[in-house]
């Protein structure tokens, strides 16, 4: 059953995907066809989700193949509170071509299947991964941003002829909501880490260098709105920061996972 | 009833033709009204790039010659145009492609104008109204009407594509000529604020500055003033560059990174190009503009292609409509008879029914009225789809015959 579904939603993500490329050469139908892939393909992944929590006895995603299937509906169900607007429309060709391709490295790690039971409470997990992956999701999608305001920028500088024809948000509003959606998932990220650590101190658990990353993530974060709120950093600094900072976070997670 | 369409436009007449009869609001009403005498239904849509006279009556070469008398000033350079095609016509119009500039967004509002001021009545009041109707979807469903169209409305675009909504955003002019009112106009009717205008001549300033409800300024200063501006349309007369680099830097520190648009209609250039390389500064020259309002008339040529087909369903809508008008006596007949027909026999057996009770009376009633509704339901559909496909006399005239309707329903 879950691969009836998990295949749906690949496809529609997939079709949303190259609906998006299509989009930003000749906006219109395209774009229309990339948002019902990207809803019909969350409304699928959030049933495939449903399932894999009604088969479990705890909480269903703990592998790292799980985590990336919930994270990716955590990103597109983020990205769908703004791309359903035909001016965030193109925000899609940032977000959905890597949920296409997490989703099915999620897949293609068990993700997508009914999940092993581990040790730890369900309530803890559900606490602790939810807001942390919830930040990760809030940390991507102002990345997405900030590679949109980028792209818009340098089409802007380079005063191309066409810089109409594609609908995309002005430089200020994705300047702001770049820093905005930061704003929001740094606090959800402490909060994640706080129950993190209090499960640690509980438990008298060691720190791993996850938690290091994850600390490290929340410190680059950190800089980043001292920087833009307090120095004034704005536009293609404060951008490219959190396009760095995204960058940094999703070389070293991983590394530090399965090191 | 036919449509009679006669006019000249753009496309056929030059500029000292179409002025001859280019009529205010109220001459055009006044046309309207002299030209629809009788039964004859008349609108006269005058804009300064056409003047069309749409008439409705049974005689359409009587129609056309009053009309064709009307516009005489403009000599043979008129067109004419008949039913489906004048119907077409309009609703392009409406719609926009027939304009200069395609999708152009005044003459639907030129439209409803004539449309208000005319004298209508049920036919030109129908067609009208579905050339509005025409004109608001092709908007709506395409794109048509949203890309500048000219130099001035693409700098502000470029505003709104840095800034977003533009209320509140602080414009600096630099020369008070034509170029710079138009610009600073397409910018405050998107809700920027003119702070400052510069210019050499101070009275010139001062009086555009007056207009737009900003402060003059000395050039020399403007340089003070780049801290606080959000956009600088620059149109002066100046031989040599106005705003070098040195300026828009000194001017940058006290930005905190706020981005400033630079917009450059002077020839030659007011801005120097450099500034075009520093953080947050776009600038923009003549060529950008003109290469920019290309493209997007490009872009609207395209939907263009996508609103004449919205245009020709609403036109065909129009020609069925249009059509049934033919065999709409015929239907009344019929149904008149039938109704004659159902009263007559009621009242024959009225002696039968009088031991009925009111309720029961009124059932017999109703229940003869849906026979005869159903009866008739399914040849008056035919009719009108006859009359859409160009039988509608043919079918009109075997009714009127089975059914010995008389001659004066014809």
């Amino acid at each position: 059953m879950a691969e009836l579904l998990f295949w749906p939603a690949l496809l529609a993500y997939g079709e949303a995907a190259v609906a998006f490329v299509g989009e930003a050469r000749r906006p219109g139908l395209p774009g229309r066809l990339a948002t019902w892939g990207v809803r019909i393909g969350w409304l699928v992944q959030t049933a495939l989700l449903v399932l894999q929590a009604s088969r479990s006895e705890g909480f269903p995603w703990t592998s790292w193949a799980g985590v990336l299937n919930l994270f990716v509906w955590l990103v597109v169900g983020a990205y769908l509170i703004w791309g359903c607007r035909a001016r965030f429309r193109l925000l899609g060709l940032a977000v959905i071509p890597p949920a296409v391709a997490l989703l099915a490295l999620a897949h293609a790690g068990g993700g997508t299947r009914a999940a092993r039971q581990t040790d730890y409470g369900s309530l803890f997990l559900a606490l602790h991964v939810g807001l942390v992956l919830a930040a990760f999701a809030g940390f991507t999608l102002a990345a997405a941003l900030a590679a949109l305001y980028l792209w818009q920028e340098r089409r802007l500088k380079r005063r191309a002829s066409g810089i109409l024809r594609v609908r995309v948000p002005s430089l200020a509003a994705l300047d702001d909501l770049v820093a905005r959606t930061i704003a929001v998932a740094l606090p959800t990220l402490t909060l994640g880490i706080a129950v993190g650590i209090g499960r640690l101190v509980v438990s008298g658990g060691s720190f791993d260098a996850v938690v290091a990353v994850t600390l490290a993530t929340w410190g680059v974060y950190t800089g980043f709105l001292v920087l833009r709120y307090g120095a004034g950093w704005r536009g293609r600094r404060s951008a490219s920061l959190a396009l760095v900072s995204l960058t940094l976070v999703a070389v070293t997670l991983p590394i530090a996972h399965f090191s | 009833m036919k449509l009679v369409l006669v006019g000249t436009s753009h496309h056929l007449a030059p500029l000292e033709l179409r002025e001859r009869v280019a009529f205010p609001r109220e001459q055009a009403a006044a046309l309207a009204r002299r030209l629809a005498r009788g039964e004859l239904e008349c609108v006269c849509l005058s804009t300064c790039n056409r003047t069309e006279l749409y008439l409705a009556g049974s005689d359409p070469d009587t129609a056309e010659a009053a009309a064709a008398t009307a516009l005489e000033a403009v000599g043979t350079a008129l067109y004419r145009l008949r039913d489906e095609a004048a119907a077409l016509h309009l609703f392009r119009v409406a719609a926009g492609l027939d304009s200069m500039v395609p999708g152009e967004g005044e003459i639907l509002g030129q439209v409803r104008t004539a449309y208000e001021i005319g004298a209508t009545g049920p036919f030109l009041d129908r067609l009208f109204r579905q050339a509005l109707h025409a004109g608001r979807k092709a908007r709506a469903q395409t794109a048509i009407g949203e890309s500048p169209a000219s130099v001035s409305s693409a700098g502000a675009a470029l505003a709104e594509q840095v800034f977003g909504e533009l209320r509140g955003r602080t414009i600096v002019l630099l020369g008070a000529g034509k170029v710079s009112e138009l610009a600073a106009r397409n910018l405050v009717s998107r809700g920027a604020r003119i702070a400052f205008v510069a210019n050499r001549t101070a009275d010139r300033a001062t009086a555009l500055a007056e207009r737009l409800g900003g402060e003059a300024l000395p050039l020399e200063r403007v340089g003070e003033q780049l801290a606080t501006a959000d956009v600088v349309v620059a149109s002066t007369s100046a031989p040599g560059y106005v705003l070098r680099r040195d300026d828009v830097e000194a001017a940058l520190r006290g930005r905190r990174g706020r981005p400033i648009l630079f917009v450059d209609l002077a020839v030659p250039r007011d801005l120097d190009p450099e500034i075009s390389d520093l953080d947050g500064c776009y600038l923009y020259d003549l060529d950008d503009l003109e290469a920019v309002v290309t493209e997007t008339l490009a872009g609207r040529r395209r939907e263009a292609e996508r609103a004449e087909s919205i245009v020709a369903t609403e036109a065909e809508r129009f020609r069925e409509w249009q059509a049934s008008l033919e065999v709409v006596p015929a239907i009344a007949s019929l149904r008149a008879r039938a109704e004659e027909i159902r009263t007559a026999e009621l009242a024959k057996a009225e002696a039968r029914l009088g031991r009925l009770t009111e309720g029961e009376l009124r059932t017999v009633e109703s229940v003869t009225a849906q026979i005869v509704n159903k009866l008739l339901h399914l040849p008056t559909v035919r009719m009108k789809q006859a009359a859409a496909a160009a039988d509608g006399v043919l079918y009109a005239d075997t009714v009127r015959h089975l059914f010995g309707l008389g001659e004066d329903d014809r």
